[in-house]
């Protein structure tokens, strides 16, 4: 595929945004389910501070739509007893920076149900937030955490990229049986993309290559998937034929699709939006260097957000996260085209 | 459990239901009797929290709740599940790590939870079950139900914030919960007075909760003040705090056996002759013209139970090693 643009996989013409997809996703699920409700800060009439809720509590009203106390680890507390006792919760923490406060009731509780019950009870909760920076809201309103959770077993971790996924992803998070943590992307929910108007559900565990090509492997989650399509640009012009992978869900993560990826370019680089050390970026190379490495005609490399607390003043939070520039340079070394 | 439905349908004496609960009580310090011996003679692995001095607050307590009704449990849960139906046999198996144990030997003491029951789990974060209670509770009120959720925790737990959090929405939105505090003097290893600034009921009045001091000793009286309790969720009105004064006979857990650093041996030996809810109890029935002779009938049955179960356990087998990777995920 010579063209930037997301592959996509079903005919569609109609376009939405991402946080309309999601708004759509949560809808659908709430219409056909009654066990679904949502519980969190401002999600109501306010609809959120991103407007990503709004119109759904006119529709199915306070009692599935509930606005609650600023108290996170409270409504993934109650989220959880909730799902344990024949419930399908959608928790709403409204920035991923947040998760640090609900960390006892996701990676103590609800983690652990389903094991320590010895298969007996289980956690059919859906949490939603953010990750990403970049929208100049410093330090404790931009962190990607996603690595934080997806080091937890009995977590899933879902990381949607485009309006389908997002849509399509969100609606198998709700009929999971298992807690599934959702992070969107801040700077995303104006992001446009093709969403059919059928119904439909993205599995979890499935990755999608999103442009295919020969020379070397970009995998990339979340909106760093958008970063490495522009690379990808840059480096065809090059002469570089980059193929980008989007592994959707880092739990659980379709292992196949990227190792195949890796083993058939012969180069692969990282990018993800978390913090380089102990991350997520260093799961997905370890993962390509442990079983891609005999195909490898050079080491794995990672592009992540920089290890440091994320800076207010825009000169220097713009050094922090991966950008396309950064990721084609990378790439080009890695390829002897520097 | 039968004598109560007994009693409920046949209309016989109101001693029953409480030979009911005496039955509870002693098998319940039978058990734990039973798990010192083992923890000792190094046949269980790990440890556990015994509930030995505090039967009356969990038997009090259940016998006002329905089967259908939910509790969530502490670290010092074996009573609690006993006392909601649990099963002798599946619970030592439990404790000693076997298969046939309610989690299959994944939880252990601090984790057990019997959902045909309603017992959604014992949990080793004191204030960590405070949400799953109140998420129960929120459930049944959505669904529809006229279930109830009790969370027990103990005084411990009033030092984690989360307990507010959820104490808050509870009162907000008038959920069926009955929060029992079960103050047993110690956090771990210090008194409680160290600890906890102010008044324990305040606490819950701040949130406009109705909130009650019990004496946790006397069965019939964390009886009447749990169905007052119970009655309130159920109609509607909302949750209910329950501080039930107690005292635990033994250290925090089986190890903790030198404990003269935070209690004397005269406090210990004040509770333990004075204020044992099993003694109080007989003592009453007896007051009421129950035999001594039943009584010591009860006291048998129960040690047999305990001694079957045990039996039971020792001999099951231990899960699979293939199982140590299942029900990661549902």
């Amino acid at each position: 595929m010579s063209s930037p643009s997301v592959t996509i996989v079903e005919p569609a013409t109609r376009r939405l945004t991402l946080s309309q997809a999601v708004n759509e996703a949560i809808g659908e699920e709430l219409r056909r389910d009654p066990s679904v409700f949502l519980i969190g800060e401002d999600v109501a009439e306010a609809g959120t501070p991103f407007k990503v809720l709004s119109g759904l509590v006119e529709e199915f009203g306070a009692e599935r739509i509930l606005d609650s106390p600023i108290s996170e680890a409270g409504i993934t507390g109650i989220g959880l007893g909730a799902a344990m006792t024949g419930m399908r919760p959608i928790v709403d923490i409204m920035f991923g920076d947040f998760m640090t406060l609900v960390m006892d009731q996701l990676v103590n509780q609800a983690a652990k149900i389903h094991y320590m019950s010895g298969g007996r009870l289980k956690a059919p909760l859906t949490i939603r937030t953010t990750l990403g920076a970049t929208r100049r809201s410093a330090a404790q309103h931009s962190q990607s955490l996603h690595a934080l959770v997806a080091h937890i077993p009995g977590l899933k971790v879902v990381l949607p990229s485009t309006p389908y996924d997002a849509k399509g992803l969100f609606k198998s998070a709700i009929r999971d049986d298992n807690p599934v943590v959702v992070f969107e992307d801040k700077m995303m929910f104006a992001v446009e993309g093709p969403v059919p108007e059928e119904e439909y559900v993205v599995p979890l565990g499935v990755a999608d290559v999103k442009r295919e090509g020969e020379d070397i492997t970009l995998v990339a989650t979340s909106s760093m998937v958008y970063v490495a399509l522009d690379a990808a640009e840059q480096l065809a012009e090059d002469g570089v034929s980059a193929e980008v992978v989007d592994p959707r869900t880092l739990v659980p993560l379709d292992r196949e699709t990227i190792v195949a990826s890796a083993r058939k370019t012969g180069h692969a680089v990282v990018v993800d939006e978390g913090h380089r050390g102990y991350g997520a970026g260093a799961e997905l190379a370890a993962l390509i260097a442990e079983d891609a490495f005999y195909d490898l005609d050079a080491p794995v490399r990672r592009l992540c957000a920089r290890d440091v607390p994320i800076p207010f003043s825009p000169v220097l939070e713009d050094l922090t996260v991966p950008t396309a520039d950064t990721l084609a340079a990378e790439a080009r070394d890695l390829v002897g085209k520097a | 459990m039968t004598a109560v439905h007994e009693t409920e349908r046949g209309g016989r004496a109101k001693a029953d239901r409480w030979l009911a609960a005496y039955r509870r009580m002693v098998t319940i310090r039978a058990f734990e009797e039973r798990v010192n011996e083992l923890y000792r003679s190094a046949k269980m692995p790990g440890l556990a929290h015994l509930y030995i001095g505090e039967e009356a607050v969990a038997v009090g307590i259940c016998e006002a709740l329905r089967k259908t009704d939910y509790i969530t449990s502490t670290h010092r849960g074996h009573g609690h599940c006993l006392a909601k139906g649990a099963s002798v046999e599946r619970m030592f198996a439990e404790l000693l790590g076997k298969e046939p144990g309610y989690c299959r030997g994944k939880g252990g003491s601090m984790h057990i939870a019997d959902h045909e029951n309603g017992n959604l789990g014992a949990n080793a974060i004191v204030g960590g079950s405070t949400g799953i209670a109140t998420g129960a509770a929120m459930s049944a009120k959505l669904r529809g139900t006229d279930q109830v959720a009790v969370c027990f925790f103990g005084e411990g737990a009033l030092g984690q914030g989360v307990l507010y959090e959820v104490m808050n929405m509870a009162a907000l939105w008038k959920l069926p919960v009955v929060y029992a505090c079960e103050n047993n003097l110690y956090n771990e290893y210090t008194h409680y007075s160290e600890t906890t600034a102010g008044d324990v009921l305040v606490r819950a009045e701040a949130f406009g909760i109705s909130a009650e001091e019990v004496e946790g000793q006397d069965v019939r009286a964390v009886f009447d003040a749990a169905t007052r309790a119970v009655e309130r969720a159920r109609s509607g009105e909302g949750p209910t705090f329950l501080a039930l004064n107690t005292y635990r006979f033994h250290g925090h857990h089986v190890g903790d056996v030198d404990r003269r650093y935070y209690r004397s041996r005269e406090e210990e030996a004040e509770w333990r002759e004075r204020r044992d809810p099993l003694a109080l109890l007989s003592s009453w029935l007896t007051e009421q013209g129950v035999a001594e002779r039943t009584l010591e009938e009860i006291r048998g049955e129960a040690q047999e139970e305990v001694e079957a179960g045990v039996g039971f356990a020792l001999a099951a087998p231990y899960p699979d090693p293939s199982e140590v990777d299942e029900h990661v995920f549902a």
